[in-house]
């Protein structure tokens, strides 16, 4: 155990707070990639996880080794702007494979592609 | 009541529910009902398993989980979109 004491209150309870609201949300997220009952609707439920989730643990990690160095530690921005930029293409192309073996499988429900005069390409 | 004990109920929170959820994705991956489900729990797992290296860095106050956190946030990311590109086009490299 490092030197935790050596951080005031004034520190500690907002990296608490956030810690405990980041990983409340992740679950949230895992919850209702569990509970929900069609892909396209699971899709949403994990970006609770990767945006305020994330956001929350990584600002009471940028907080708290700020306070412990005594200087500001940013080094977590880097996972930060890089989930920021990865979940919307990861979940876009995942949303977009689903909805072309649907389509192949001709699963009810599912709308039909729409082909602009001139461009053969599907989805 | 001191910043030790706040800080560490919020470090064993944290462990515990970013444990519980990364079992709720791992349930999802391997239950299914289809592939990319899997694929969607297997993403979940990684950005939770992610968040857990954070959280256990911080614990034991040292900065050496956060490359082993950053090393899994990009292998996670490829291999979603790797996986994804699998299912739309039946091979990764055309």
């Amino acid at each position: 155990m490092t030197n935790f004491d050596t951080l005031s209150l004034w520190v500690a309870v907002p990296v608490g707070g956030l810690l405990v609201l980041g990983s409340t949300l992740t679950l949230l997220g895992t919850l209702g990639l569990v509970r929900l009952g069609s892909f396209y609707d699971r899709l949403h439920a994990p970006t609770l996880g990767t945006s305020w989730g994330a956001a929350g643990i990584l600002l009471a990690s940028m907080g708290m080794f700020s306070a412990l160095d005594g200087r500001a530690a940013l080094h977590e921005l880097v996972i930060g702007i890089f989930l920021l930029i990865t979940t919307p293409v990861t979940l876009m192309l995942l949303g977009r494979a689903a909805l072309h073996r649907d389509r192949a499988e001709k699963v009810p429900g599912v709308p039909p592609a729409r082909v602009p005069p001139g461009s053969g390409s599907d989805g | 009541m001191t910043a030790a004990h706040v800080l560490s109920f919020a470090f064993g929170y944290a462990q515990l529910v970013l444990a519980l959820a990364a079992c709720l994705a791992a349930w999802r991956a391997l239950r299914g009902p289809r592939a990319q489900d899997r694929v969607l729990g297997l993403d979940t797992l990684y950005v939770t398993a992610m968040l857990l290296f954070v959280v256990t860095g911080m614990r034991m106050g040292t900065p050496f989980f956060f490359e082993a956190a950053m090393v899994i946030g990009v292998l996670g990311f490829v291999t979603t979109l790797a996986l994804a590109k699998f299912l739309i086009r039946g091979e990764v490299i055309e």
